[in-house]
C-alpha cells in the first residue's frame, strides 16, 4: 500500500470507533486517577457518532473524511477532548484535498493537526497531554519515511512510538488540563489523552496492515 | 453503586425531562439540551448564558429565571457542553443587546465556549465572556490550567443577572461579573469522593478518618489528604486559606456562601457555617450577606466549600435585587 485513499481514511475512523469502544473502560479508569473519570465514555460517544456519519456520507476527498470526523467530535464530545481531537482531524483534513494522499502528504497533514492542537491547548512536549503521544508518533513516521519505509511500515513505527510516548507520560507531572490541578500527585499515572491518541495511531496501523502492531 | 437511573447513558436526557416537568417557568429543549426562561428576552435587555458539565445541580439550570440566567447548557456529567449547545442558547435568548457568557475556568469549558462565541459572532450575536476562577486550592497557576471556577459562579450569575435585569448594557454586565469574580475566593474540603453514573465507582478512596483538602467540583482529588478534624478546626483551615488570598477589612461587606457538595446534610452545613462565621468574625470580617445550602455540588460528594466575596455597596444592592429561579428566590 503506497497511498491513503478515501476508503482507507473511512476505515481508519471506523477502526478508531471500534477501538475507543473496546478501550472505553480503560481510558475512563486512567482518567479517574488524575481527572474526572469520563474520557472513555466521551471518546466512545464521539467516535460512535463519527461512525454513524461515515456510513451515510459520500466523500469527495481523503481530507473530507477527517474534517467531517473532526466536526462531529466537536459537536458530540464536549470537554477538552472534543475540541482538541476535533481540531487535530479538521486541521489535518484541510490539506488532503485529493482522492488519494501520499505518505508524505499525510505527514504534513498530521503535522498541521498537531500544530493546531498545540495552538488551541498550549501544550508543550512533556506537559503530560496527547501531544506526548502525537509528537513522537510523527517524529517516528517522518524518520521511517526518510529511511525509505512504505506507508505500512511508517505508520507501524508511528503507532509504536505513540504507544511508547503514552507510556512515557506515567512519571510526568501534568501541566495542562484537569490533571494539572493535582501537581506532583499526577505522577505515576498515564495520561488518558496520550493513551487515546496511541489508540488512534494503532487504529491507523491496523487498517494499513502495518506489521507488529496489535 | 446505587443511584436513581434508567441507564447511565440517558442521565442527562432523563433529568432534563424532570426539570421540564417540575418548572413550568422554564423552557427545556431536550433535543438541543438547553434550558431557557419560558418567556422571551425583553427587547434591548442583555442576556446571560452559562453552562458546564452536569452533576453540579442546581448550577446552572436551577439559576435560570428572572434576575439571573436566561439560559443554561448542561453538558454530560462533568463534561462541558459542546459549542452547538452554547450557540443555540445564545441565539435563542439574544434580544439584540448581546449575550454575556459565564464560563468556569476549565480547559474544556473555555475551549467550547470560545468556539461558540466565534460562531455566535458570525451569526451576528454580540458576546462578552466572564471567566470564573475563584478556587484558591490551585497553586502555581502559571504551570497549570489555572484556578478553577467554583462557588463564585453563583455570585457572578446573581449579581450580573440583576444588572442585566435592570437594563445594564453588555459591557457593564460583563464588567460587574468580572469584578465579582476578581473579588471572590473559594476553598473546599471533601469527606467522601463522588461517584459518576458512567464510572459507577468513587473517584478516589478515603479511609473513615481521612479527608481530601482543596478539592474541585468534579470528583478530582484535591491538593492533600489529611486526618479528619473537628468542624471548628476545618472551619479555621478553610477561612484561613481563603483570607490569605483575599484580605478583607472590617469596612468591606462580605458575601459568604457555605456550599454543600451534594452529600452533606444541611444540619452539618449549618453547624459548619456557625464555626465559619465565628472564625470570620474573629478575623474582623463583616458578613453582610450569607447563603447556606447545596448550590454548586459534585454529585453525591460529602463535603463543603466556602466562598467569600469582598463586595461593595453596588454589588450588595444587586445581590438583594429580586430573583426568581428554581434554586434561588427572594425579593419578589
Amino acid at each position: 500500500m503506497d497511498s491513503v485513499t478515501i476508503d482507507l481514511a473511512r476505515a481508519w475512523m471506523r477502526a478508531a470507533a471500534e477501538s475507543m469502544d473496546e478501550h472505553a473502560e480503560e481510558l475512563t479508569r486512567l482518567d479517574a486517577a488524575i481527572g474526572d473519570g469520563d474520557h472513555g465514555s466521551n471518546m466512545r460517544r464521539g467516535f460512535s457518532a463519527v461512525a454513524g456519519k461515515l456510513a451515510d456520507t459520500d466523500f469527495p476527498s481523503v481530507g473530507s473524511v477527517l474534517t467531517l470526523s473532526g466536526r462531529t467530535l466537536i459537536s458530540t464530545v464536549g470537554g477538552a477532548s472534543g475540541p482538541l481531537y476535533g481540531t487535530v482531524l479538521r486541521s489535518a483534513g484541510k490539506r488532503l484535498t485529493g482522492s488519494t494522499a501520499s505518505p508524505g502528504e499525510l505527514l504534513d497533514a498530521l503535522r498541521d493537526g498537531m500544530e493546531a492542537v498545540r495552538g488551541l491547548g498550549g501544550a508543550q512536549v512533556r506537559d503530560k497531554t496527547m501531544v506526548d503521544a502525537l509528537a513522537p508518533a510523527l517524529a517516528a513516521y517522518s524518520a521511517a519515511l526518510e529511511d525509505g519505509a512504505d506507508l505500512g511500515a511508517a505508520v507501524g513505527a508511528a503507532a509504536r512510538a505513540a504507544g511508547e510516548g503514552a507510556q512515557a507520560t506515567v512519571p510526568m507531572t501534568a501541566r495542562k488540563g484537569r490533571a494539572s490541578y493535582l501537581g506532583e500527585r499526577s505522577r505515576g499515572h498515564q495520561d488518558p489523552g496520550a493513551a487515546s491518541t496511541a489508540l488512534l495511531f494503532a487504529a491507523l496501523a491496523s487498517v494499513v496492515g502495518a506489521p507488529d502492531v496489535r | 453503586m446505587k443511584k436513581f437511573l434508567n441507564s447511565p447513558d440517558t442521565v442527562i436526557d432523563d433529568a432534563l425531562a424532570g426539570i421540564a416537568a417540575a418548572h413550568p417557568g422554564l423552557a427545556v429543549d431536550t433535543r438541543q439540551r438547553i434550558i431557557t426562561r419560558a418567556r422571551p428576552t425583553r427587547p434591548g435587555r442583555v442576556a446571560l448564558v452559562s453552562g458546564g458539565g452536569s452533576g453540579h445541580e442546581p448550577l446552572h439550570g436551577g439559576f435560570v429565571g428572572t434576575g439571573m440566567l436566561d439560559a443554561a447548557c448542561p453538558g454530560e456529567v462533568f463534561t462541558s457542553p459542546v459549542p452547538d449547545q452554547v450557540l443555540a442558547a445564545a441565539t435563542a435568548v439574544d434580544s439584540g443587546a448581546g449575550v454575556v457568557l459565564v464560563v468556569k475556568n476549565y480547559t474544556g469549558d473555555v475551549m467550547n465556549f470560545e468556539m461558540a462565541a466565534e460562531l455566535a459572532e458570525e451569526e451576528g450575536v454580540r458576546t462578552a465572556t466572564v471567566l470564573v476562577d475563584d478556587d484558591v486550592a490551585v497553586r502555581d497557576s502559571t504551570f497549570t490550567a489555572g484556578r478553577r471556577g467554583t462557588g463564585a459562579t453563583l455570585f457572578v450569575e446573581k449579581i450580573a443577572g440583576a444588572l442585566a435585569e435592570q437594563g445594564g448594557d453588555l459591557q457593564a454586565v460583563a464588567d460587574i461579573g468580572r469584578r465579582v469574580n476578581a473579588a471572590s475566593r473559594s476553598f473546599a474540603v471533601a469527606l467522601t469522593a463522588c461517584t459518576t453514573p458512567a464510572s459507577g465507582r468513587p473517584g478516589f478512596d478515603l479511609a473513615d478518618d481521612e479527608i481530601e483538602v482543596g478539592i474541585g467540583i468534579h470528583g478530582e482529588p484535591g491538593r492533600s489528604r489529611e486526618k479528619l478534624l473537628p468542624a471548628r478546626d476545618l472551619a479555621d483551615l478553610t477561612v484561613r486559606t481563603v483570607l490569605e488570598d483575599l484580605p478583607l477589612s472590617s469596612e468591606d461587606p462580605a458575601i459568604v456562601m457555605l456550599n454543600g457538595m451534594g452529600g452533606t446534610p444541611l444540619l452539618e452545613l449549618y453547624l459548619l457555617f456557625g464555626e465559619v462565621a465565628a472564625r470570620l468574625s474573629e478575623r474582623g470580617v463583616t458578613i453582610a450577606r450569607s447563603l447556606v445550602g447545596n448550590y454548586v455540588t459534585s454529585l453525591d460528594m460529602a463535603g463543603a466549600s466556602l466562598t467569600v466575596c469582598r463586595a461593595d455597596d453596588r454589588m450588595l444592592e444587586l445581590w438583594d435585587a429580586p430573583v426568581s429561579t428554581p434554586a434561588l428566590r427572594w425579593g419578589l
